[in-house]
C-alpha cells in the first residue's frame, strides 16, 4: 500500500500531476471524510424528499381546501427560489432565531448545526420537485381503478396506498429519477456553509496544493461514479417492480 | 470500455494543465495598449481591500494599485478577489496583477510570479469569546474554529492544533457564524483582526489571545514569466518601502505600524 502511495508522490515530481490525496495522510483522510459525507447526505436527502414527495401528493388530493393551499405554496416557494439562496437563508437566518443550546465546550451554539441545515433545505427543496413528480404518477392512475378500490369498500387513505401510489409509482420513477440525480449532484452546495462534503474537502486541498484541474477532474469521476450507481440501482428497482403490460 | 472512457477523461484533464503554459507577450505593452491596468484585490478584507458606503473598493492595496496605474500612465480597474479563487484568476490573465494580501509561499512561486522584496508582512492568529479564555494554540483542540476557505493556515490549524474547522467562502459569512456561535473562534491574519476588534460596539465580547504565529510576508504576484512587469513591480516596492509609503497607508487606514513595515523602511529610506 505504502508503495501504491509512493508512486503518486513520484507521478507528481516527475510529471507534475499533483494527486495529493494519494500520498498525504491527511488529505486522504480528508477526501475520504468528504466522500462519506457526500454519500450520507445524499442518502439522507432522498429519504426525506421522497417521504415529503409522497405526504405532499396524498394531501394535494385532500378535500380541505386550505390543505391544498399550504401544499401549494410550499411547492411554489422551494420551486422558485435558488437552492443555493436557501441554504443560506436556512442557515444563516432561521439558524439566529432557533433557540441555543449549551455545546460540549460550554458555549452557546445553534440547535442546528450546518449538516442538518444543508440536509433539511436540500430535503424540501427536492421534496417540491417530487410532489409534483408523484402528482403527475398519480393523475395517471385511471379513474376507474381508484372507483374500483372504492367499491370494494378502501377508504381513501387505503387506496392511496394500496392502490393508487403502486401504480403512480411505476409511472413516475423515470421522472423521480432525474429529480435524485439532480438532488446528489445539488448536495455539493452545501459547501457554501461549510458542511465538509466532497467539493468542500477539495476546495481545502486545492487551496493548500494549488493543483485545481487535478482535484476537478477528480470531483468529476467520483460524481459520474455516484450518479451511475444510483441510476443503475433505480433503473433495476424500475424493472423489478414492473407490471407486465401495464404503463407501455 | 467505460475504464477507457474514464481514463481518456483524465488524460484530457491533466493534458490542460500541462498545456496552461503563461502566453510570452509582454504585459506592460498590452496594459499600456489598452490603457487600463486590472489588478485583483480583495473586497472583504478591511482595511487592506474592502468597499467604502458607495460600493468602491478602497484601502491600503487598492491605494498601492492606484500607484501602480499612475507610474504606467494609464487607468486602474479592481476586480475583487478571493483566496481560493486569486491564483487562477492571475494565471487566467483576468487580472495582470495581484495585490490581495497573499502569505509568500514556496509552493505558490510555482504558480505565480511572487515579486521581491516582500510588500507587508502578517501573522495567523485567532479572534475568540472571552470566555472561551484560550491561552494557547492546543487549547482549540476538537473544537469547531471557523476560517476562509483557501487560506493556508486551515490546514495547519487542523493537522498540528486539532481544530475542525468550518471554512466559509467570504470574511462576512464568517462574522455571522461567529456570532450566531457555529464557532468558538475564527483563525485569520492577525493585521486584519486587529482592525475588525477595533469596533468595540460590535466585537467588544472578543480578544486576540493566542500568540501570533507564522509570522509570513505578503508578496504582490504577475504572472510566470512576465520577467520586465516584475523588475517594475520590484522598484514600486523598494520605492514604497523607502518613502514611508506603507507606513503612511496604515497611519491612513488606522492599522498600528507593523514591525514588518517599519524595518523595510529603516532598511531602505538611505538607499
Amino acid at each position: 500500500m505504502e508503495g501504491f502511495f509512493a508512486w503518486f508522490q513520484w507521478l507528481y515530481d516527475e510529471t507534475g500531476i499533483n494527486l495529493t490525496y494519494f500520498y498525504d495522510s491527511f488529505d486522504r483522510a480528508r477526501m475520504i471524510g468528504g466522500f462519506f459525507t457526500t454519500i450520507w447526505l445524499s442518502l439522507v436527502c432522498l429519504f426525506f424528499s421522497s417521504i415529503i414527495g409522497i405526504v405532499g401528493a396524498w394531501l394535494q388530493g385532500s378535500r380541505l381546501v386550505w390543505t391544498r393551499r399550504i401544499v401549494q405554496g410550499y411547492i411554489q416557494f422551494f420551486r422558485n427560489t435558488p437552492p443555493l439562496v436557501q441554504m443560506y437563508f436556512f442557515f444563516f437566518a432561521l439558524g439566529n432565531l432557533l433557540p441555543r443550546v449549551k455545546s460540549e465546550f460550554g458555549f452557546m451554539e445553534p440547535m442546528l448545526g450546518n449538516f442538518t441545515w444543508a440536509a433539511i433545505s436540500l430535503s424540501f427543496f427536492a421534496g417540491a420537485f417530487n410532489v409534483e413528480i408523484f402528482r403527475s404518477g398519480i393523475e395517471a392512475v385511471p379513474e376507474s381503478t381508484r372507483e374500483a378500490a372504492e367499491s370494494l369498500g378502501y377508504n381513501r387513505l387505503q387506496s392511496y396506498l394500496y392502490v393508487v401510489l403502486p401504480l403512480a409509482f411505476r409511472v413516475c420513477l423515470p421522472a423521480l429519477n432525474n429529480n435524485l440525480v439532480n438532488l446528489v449532484k445539488t448536495t455539493t452546495l452545501a459547501y457554501a456553509i461549510a458542511v465538509p462534503e466532497l467539493l468542500y474537502v477539495s476546495n481545502q486541498i486545492w487551496s493548500d496544493s494549488v493543483n485545481v484541474p487535478e482535484m476537478m477532474t477528480t470531483l468529476l469521476i467520483l460524481y459520474v461514479a455516484l450518479v451511475g450507481l444510483l441510476v443503475w440501482a433505480m433503473h433495476r428497482w424500475e424493472r423489478a417492480i414492473r407490471v407486465p403490460g401495464y404503463g407501455t | 470500455m467505460l475504464r477507457k472512457i474514464f481514463g481518456l477523461m483524465v488524460a484530457a484533464g491533466f493534458a490542460a494543465t500541462l498545456a496552461a503554459a503563461p502566453a510570452q507577450a509582454d504585459a506592460i505593452d498590452d496594459i499600456k495598449a489598452r490603457g487600463t491596468l486590472i489588478v485583483g484585490v480583495k473586497a472583504d478584507y478591511k482595511p487592506y481591500g474592502f468597499r467604502d458606503p458607495s460600493g468602491a473598493i478602497i484601502g491600503i492595496e487598492p491605494e498601492l494599485a492606484q500607484d501602480v496605474a499612475d507610474k504606467l500612465g494609464v487607468k486602474l480597474e479592481m476586480v475583487p478577489v478571493v483566496s481560493s479563487n486569486r491564483m487562477q484568476f492571475l494565471e487566467q490573465g483576468k487580472i495582470d496583477l495581484m495585490i490581495a494580501t497573499m502569505t509568500d509561499r514556496p509552493d505558490r512561486r510555482k504558480v505565480v510570479q511572487i515579486v521581491d522584496p516582500n510588500y507587508y508582512s502578517s501573522g495567523t492568529n485567532v479572534m475568540s469569546q472571552k470566555a472561551a479564555g484560550l491561552k494557547k494554540w492546543e487549547d482549540l483542540k476538537g473544537k469547531p474554529v471557523c476560517g476562509i476557505q483557501g487560506a493556508f493556515y486551515n490546514k495547519k490549524t487542523q493537522e498540528e492544533f486539532g481544530a475542525q474547522i468550518v471554512a466559509f467562502k467570504g470574511t462576512a459569512e464568517v462574522y455571522t457564524a461567529l456570532k450566531q456561535g457555529s464557532c468558538i473562534g475564527f483563525v485569520y491574519d492577525d493585521s486584519a483582526l486587529i482592525a475588525q476588534l477595533q469596533d468595540t460596539a460590535q466585537w467588544g465580547d472578543y480578544e486576540m489571545s493566542l500568540p501570533t504565529i507564522d509570522d509570513a510576508p505578503w508578496g504582490l504576484a504577475v504572472q510566470l514569466g512576465e520577467d520586465k512587469f516584475a523588475k517594475l513591480m520590484s522598484d514600486m516596492i523598494v520605492g514604497w518601502h523607502k518613502s514611508g509609503r506603507i507606513l503612511e497607508l496604515e497611519k491612513k487606514y488606522g492599522v498600528a505600524n507593523t514591525p514588518f513595515a517599519q524595518a523595510m523602511h529603516e532598511k531602505y529610506k538611505n538607499m
